[in-house]
Parts: structure tokens; C-alpha cells; sequence
């Protein structure tokens, strides 16, 4: 679960320049929301893939102990396949550069 | 080398975990992995400091893998049965290490640490302790590694192989898209290069393609195999992914992974670089 006050999403961008950086990044949770914020628990043992705009496959990751992954890639429009015991799912999304895409996708 | 023993299955792991002739070890990209969770009774290696040397920018001496392997209880005659995170990509680094050192029995697990987790198989977190070995390597098989001017002597004469993502291959980006954009080097590729990025060979799951889906993704792309190859990638181990794919899975022999790769290449004056896809 999320703890009190902490807003679901990817890992902190300080240190990272995001006038430079393109940031795709967010948070793995199981299905469960409250007041509509989503609140499932953490998929710690989930994997993300990236794909480019022709579905090539360009960079995977784990998610960490929070269920959270980040990518760096260029701007434009990539899909996210989120994989994890019994569950995947696909995101379809385009990044920018100066603001990072953060997400919260639940399984 | 083929396949049948090249590989192993999850299964065959677990049937084998307190086999005592069996030596596991999880190489991993995101070295906190290990720590988090690994295979019963599976040893690691660190790639960056195990198995590299940080200030001549090489992999590890021979007398360095010797050493590594004889604290690791590694015997000459262990079967060593390697897995690891990403796709098996520093896996793969690490069991072309244990080629090139002339080590006799080594294997993969197909689908690595991702298809491990896929299955909710366990992991644990106990460390076993090893007793030591004398291990003995032999001399580099410089016919598994390629350095920098074998690799611009055979522009437009051998196959090259660039393995990376078709956004580094272009130009677009400097690494994997999960690391930071960052480094010195020109972005590009060696000109006359085939894009064939290692992901190709791999199933969503982590575990290879079969053989005829293997054959085809260089036939394909137009690759002669029975001509001298040479694999490069950004520093050397997605290319290790690639040689296993070619040497050990398809039995390709003439098949060369240049470890120094763009990050070598791409700081290098004056040799020629191509952008674009």
C-alpha cells in the first residue's frame, strides 16, 4: 500500500535534467483505487518493456521493491508493455522533453 | 555447441539447485537484484567489478578470472549454470567470458531471472558459503573476441553486426533507453553494419526464439553466415547475447564478439562513422 500522503508515480526526477532528458517512467500497482487515487499494492517482480513507434522492442527494466521503472528515450509516441506474474498489459503514450511522462498503471 | 547444451530449463534447475557438480551465478545489469532475491543456493558475480577492469577499460585478466573463480568454488570440471536479469544480457557477457578462458562446461538458463519471476518460481535471499578451488583458465580463444582494427579492416568485407536498438544504430540515442542519454562519444554506427538488434532473438518471456525463427532474423536481414562475423553493441554485452545466439545456439563458428564496441569505437579519431538508419 502506499502510505499516507505519498503520491503514486515513478521515482523522484531530482538530480535529473529534464530540460535534457526524455522521461518515461511511473508506478506498477495491482488493482485498487480510493477517491478515484489509485492506492493497489506495488508490483515489485513486474517487468516494462518499451517500444518504439514501429513496436520495436527498445529498452525493458524490472520494477524496483515500489512497483516503479523509469525510462530515458527521445520525444515522440512509444508503447509500454507492462509484464508481471499473470498479468500484461499495454500503454500506448508519447513523451516529451522538460516534462517528464509519469504513470500509474495498475494490473 | 548446440542448443540441447548450451541451454537448460527452469526445470532443470530446480532439479539441479543441491546438485554439488552445479555452481548457479546470477550475473545481473542492476546489480541489487541478487541481494533482493536469487535462485537457491546461486552465487553472483558483479559485472563492473568482477569481471571488468575499471582502469584499463578491459574485461579481467586471465589470472583475474582465475582468481574470481577459484573464490567462487568454481572447479575446471564445474557446471556452470548462469542467469541473470535483462534478458540473460550479462548472462550471456559472463558465459562468453567462461568460453573465452576455456572453460568446459557452461550453460544458460532460457529466459533467465524474467521468466523465473514470470513463474513465481522462489527466490531466496540466504548467501551460501563455497569453498575455495585452484582454478586453472587457459589463454584467451581469440576466436571468439575482436579488437578495434579488426573491426574497421572489415568494413565492407565481413558481416558486422550492430545489435543495438535501431534508435542507437541511427544515431537518435547514445544507449539503451533505460540508462541516461549521456557520454562523450559520437552517436552512430560502423559503416556497412546490419542492424539486427539482439531483442529479435528473443520471445517476450525472455527465453530464445526457436531455431528456424533464429536462422531467419539474420537471413532475413541478409547476412551470409558463411562469412566471418563480427558483433558490436554499446559496451559489449548485448553483442555477447548476439555471439551466443550465432556461436552456441546456431553453431556458428566464425563468429567474433568485438567487447570494446561503440563505446570504444564511437571515442576512436578518424575512422569513419555512419548516421541514420
Amino acid at each position: 500500500m502506499k502510505t499516507c500522503g505519498a503520491r503514486p508515480g515513478g521515482p523522484s526526477t531530482d538530480g535529473i535534467d529534464l530540460s535534457k532528458q526524455t522521461v518515461i517512467q511511473g508506478q506498477i500497482l495491482r488493482d485498487g483505487s480510493s477517491d478515484s487515487v489509485p492506492n493497489g499494492t506495488a508490483v515489485s517482480n513486474g517487468h516494462v518493456r518499451l517500444l518504439d513507434s514501429t513496436g520495436e522492442f527498445t529498452a525493458e527494466v524490472p520494477t524496483n521493491t515500489e512497483g516503479q521503472f523509469r525510462f530515458f528515450a527521445s520525444p515522440g509516441a512509444w508503447t509500454l508493455v507492462v509484464q508481471a506474474p499473470g498479468a500484461r498489459v499495454e500503454k500506448k503514450i508519447v513523451a516529451e522533453r522538460g516534462n517528464a511522462t509519469d504513470l500509474v498503471i495498475s494490473i | 555447441m548446440s542448443r540441447e547444451t548450451a541451454l537448460v530449463t527452469a526445470d532443470w534447475v530446480a532439479e539441479n539447485i543441491n546438485n554439488p557438480a552445479v555452481v548457479i551465478v546470477e550475473v545481473d545489469e542492476d546489480t541489487t537484484l541478487y541481494a533482493q532475491g536469487h535462485i537457491e543456493n546461486a552465487i553472483t558475480f558483479n559485472w563492473r567489478e568482477d569481471l571488468q577492469d575499471g582502469l584499463r577499460r578491459d574485461i579481467i585478466s586471465k589470472e583475474g578470472f582465475e582468481a574470481l573463480l577459484s573464490k567462487s568454488g568454481i572447479a575446471n570440471d564445474t557446471t556452470v549454470v548462469l542467469y541473470g536479469g535483462n534478458n540473460n544480457w550479462f548472462a550471456t557477457y559472463a558465459y562468453w567470458y567462461f568460453k573465452l578462458y576455456g572453460h568446459q562446461d557452461v550453460r544458460l538458463i532460457d529466459g533467465g531471472r524474467k521468466r523465473w519471476e514470470l513463474d513465481a518460481r522462489p527466490l531466496v535471499t540466504a548467501v551460501p558459503t563455497r569453498t575455495a578451488t585452484r582454478y586453472v583458465a587457459k589463454e584467451q580463444d581469440l576466436s571468439l573476441r575482436a579488437f578495434r582494427d579488426e573491426v574497421i579492416a572489415a568494413i565492407g568485407v565481413k558481416n558486422i553486426v550492430d545489435v543495438r536498438s535501431p534508435a542507437e544504430f541511427s544515431g537518435e540515442l547514445a544507449a539503451p533507453a533505460h540508462l541516461p542519454q549521456e557520454g562523450g562519444q559520437v552517436k552512430g554506427h560502423v559503416p556497412t553494419a546490419k542492424n539486427i538488434p539482439w531483442s529479435k532473438a528473443a520471445n517476450e518471456d525472455g527465453t530464445f526464439k526457436s531455431q528456424d525463427e533464429l536462422k531467419e532474423i539474420y537471413t532475413a536481414a541478409g547476412v551470409d553466415l558463411a562469412k566471418d562475423t563480427i558483433a558490436y553493441c554499446r559496451i559489449g554485452e548485448r553483442s555477447a547475447f548476439s555471439w551466443f545466439v550465432l556461436h552456441e545456439l546456431l553453431g556458428v563458428t566464425n563468429v567474433k564478439n568485438y567487447d570494446g564496441s561503440w563505446t570504444e569505437y564511437g571515442s576512436l579519431v578518424g575512422v569513419p562513422v555512419e548516421i541514420g538508419a
